[in-house]
């Protein structure tokens, strides 16, 4: 890697090459091969907003329906009749939020030595970090739910929050990015300016890691977002629950699963989801080029 | 945790990170292991009893409800000859290997084109992340349909291009493939946004350079993007291997309506019964509690196995992991 030292710092963040000759039938090319990964992974999600718009019955009858029907509003009317939607959607933020904020300082603060410090036992709390990730996460459930509800968190968003506030994942993945994105001359020169170790983990390895935040932060909210299993287990007042356990108490209500209105609900989640991936994706390729030494 | 010692190996074999403070004793590195703690404490805190309750009852026999009868190892050696248990990690090990190369390739080839100046790159990478989050209902109902026999977008591909049906999700190949299909489709973008965040560490210089000598973009993949992302291969490879062997979701959503006995079962013979699937159906059709956590540590062994092999695998060529 000493190569890339003494190289200006001005650099434009992943964009290998200037047009050249023959870019053009190249770049349709790769339009078109974009274009059908973009076919494959969208058609399922067109597929079910259509659902949205038709009733449970509409949605198992043969053809399938592609096309919007005119049930949407009537489904949204049902979700919001069976379930408290917006007050299920400001737990599942609170959680979300709170976890994602923890999850990137503490992750990364631990990856930053993991990746670039020498100290007693580093290999084998490492090893111990990397097994404890690899314990099949289904033992856990039960005798989790007894620890909680002795130091009386359950029925409480802590439940969800605290257990949730460092992972082996994050620990694991900001380690591999930091080990290529943090060159060693960079500390090394940090520190001849006088840099400790926590101004050296902000001021010169967060600015250069920021894709791999990111990335991380995009996932950890999502994963909360998302998870089902736990605070089902977890949140023990069924008016008092994340939006997913809200959503899953619509399944079987009035005897039958109401498709259509399954559909719109899992729908409307997403939509926090989806902005919070078009605003930190855009962190992924960002412009690096200021303040970062390359 | 008397198994860690066992992957102690494979981060050993990073003997990089410069030496900051070299020769001081263990407490003037306070503030090294201050920040690493909160891992170790939040397990201590809330992981730690889980895990040696479930070690416990691994030795007991216990049906949730009665009282636990010691049963010293005959969990552990049930479980070595009970061949429902070797053929859930045979079901495993292929319907990952099904999903697991293809999706890294594609991803990998997908990040490299996001990477390079196309335009719209943005409405690409919106789109490629959206089956991530599609609802876990609506893909089993589309991919139920895709691989239905009759109807089934599949089968109609298959006649297009002249072949016979092949009934996906009643045949112990169809129902892998179909699994393995349903997992590459979710989990690619997912990939190609890890690449192409590792892609952001190389510098554009490098490429310029390789540019000027003459590197055609193969070339330049395998001399260039690849070595530098190996760091970032390993990561997606220690992560496919430790979630891909403990897939659950993806068979169970696909395989529960045409699953006959239980929710669990995996399909048809038992074809894409995973490891942790089967651990479902023993802890919880079963209430076999105690030959349930056997199998957890069962699949713990196997993950932990494999990741070895993996890290082995990957990092062998540069001592920089």
């Amino acid at each position: 890697m000493a190569t890339i030292q003494g190289v200006k710092p001005s650099r434009r963040p992943g964009k290998p090459a200037k047009p050249i000759k023959g870019t053009r039938g190249r770049g349709i090319a790769l339009h078109a091969v974009l274009v059908i990964g973009l076919l494959l992974s969208t058609f399922p999600f067109y597929w079910a907003v259509m659902m949205s718009t038709h009733s449970s019955t509409e949605i198992f009858s043969y053809p399938p329906k592609l096309l919007p029907g005119s049930h949407f509003l009537e489904n949204v009317r049902s979700l919001f009749d069976n379930i408290d939607f917006f007050g299920s959607m400001v737990n599942s933020l609170i959680v979300a939020v709170s976890v994602t904020v923890l999850v990137l300082f503490f992750d990364s603060l631990a990856a930053f030595v993991f990746a670039k410090f020498e100290f007693p036992g580093r290999r084998t709390l490492f090893a111990l970090m990397m097994a404890i990730f690899m314990v099949p996460a289904q033992l856990s459930a039960i005798p989790q739910f007894v620890i909680m509800a002795r130091i009386g968190w359950i029925g409480t968003m802590t439940a969800l929050v605290v257990p949730a506030a460092a992972n082996a994942f994050g620990i694991f993945w900001m380690r591999q990015y930091m080990k290529g994105a943090i060159h060693d001359e960079l500390l090394d020169a940090s520190k001849l300016d006088g840099a400790g170790f926590l101004r050296q983990y902000w001021h010169v390895a967060l600015p250069v890691v920021r894709p791999g935040l990111a990335f991380l932060g995009i996932f950890t909210f999502m994963g909360q977002w998302n998870d089902y299993a736990w605070p089902l287990i977890a949140l023990t007042n069924p008016d008092n629950v994340t939006l997913q356990v809200a959503l899953s108490q619509l399944n079987g209500v009035h005897g039958t699963t109401d498709y259509g209105m399954v559909m719109t609900g899992a729908l409307l989640a997403l939509i926090p989801l989806l902005i919070v991936f078009a605003v930190g994706a855009r962190q992924i390729i960002a412009d690096l080029g200021k303040g970062a030494i390359r | 945790m008397a198994t860690a010692p066992t992957v102690d190996k494979p981060p050993a074999v990073a003997p990089e990170a410069p030496a900051v403070h070299p020769k001081k004793g263990v407490l003037s590195h306070w503030r090294l292991y201050l920040a690493i703690s909160p891992f170790y404490l939040l397990f201590l805190s809330f992981g730690l009893i889980p895990v040696g309750f479930s070690l416990y009852l691994s030795f007991h026999r216990w049906d949730g409800l009665g009282s636990m009868e010691f049963a010293g190892l005959s969990q552990y050696q049930y479980l070595l000859s009970d061949t429902e248990f070797w053929g859930s990690i045979g079901n495993t090990i292929v319907i990952w290997a099904l999903a697991t190369f293809p999706m890294i390739a594609l991803a990998m080839v997908t990040a490299v084109m996001l990477n390079s100046a196309v335009r719209f790159k943005n409405v690409y990478r919106f789109a490629y992340f959206l089956p991530n989050v599609t609802s876990v209902v609506a893909v089993a109902i589309i991919f139920g349909s895709v691989f239905s026999t009759n109807f089934g977008l599949a089968n109609a591909l298959l006649q297009a291009i002249g072949l016979d049906q092949v009934a996906w999700l009643n045949t112990p190949w169809g129902i892998k493939v179909a699994i393995g299909t349903l997992m590459t489709w979710q989990w690619t973008g997912y990939n190609a946004i890890i690449f192409l965040a590792g892609l952001q560490t190389i510098p554009g210089e490098l490429y310029e350079a390789a540019r000027m000598d003459g590197a055609g973009p193969v070339q330049t993949f395998f001399r260039i993007t690849l070595p530098l992302m190996r760091p970032v291969l390993l990561f997606v490879m220690v992560i496919s291997t430790v979630t891909g062997l403990q897939s659950f979701t993806e068979p169970q959503v696909l395989l529960q309506t045409t699953a006959n006995d239980s929710t669990f079962s995996g399909g048809p013979d038992h074809a894409g019964r995973t490891m942790v699937l089967y651990f479902f159906q023993q802890t919880f059709d079963n209430n076999d509690f105690g030959y349930g956590a056997a199998v957890a540590w069962g699949i713990f062994l196997v993950v932990v196995l494999f990741s070895i092999i993996n890290w082995r695998l990957v990092q062998r060529r540069d001592e920089e992991q």
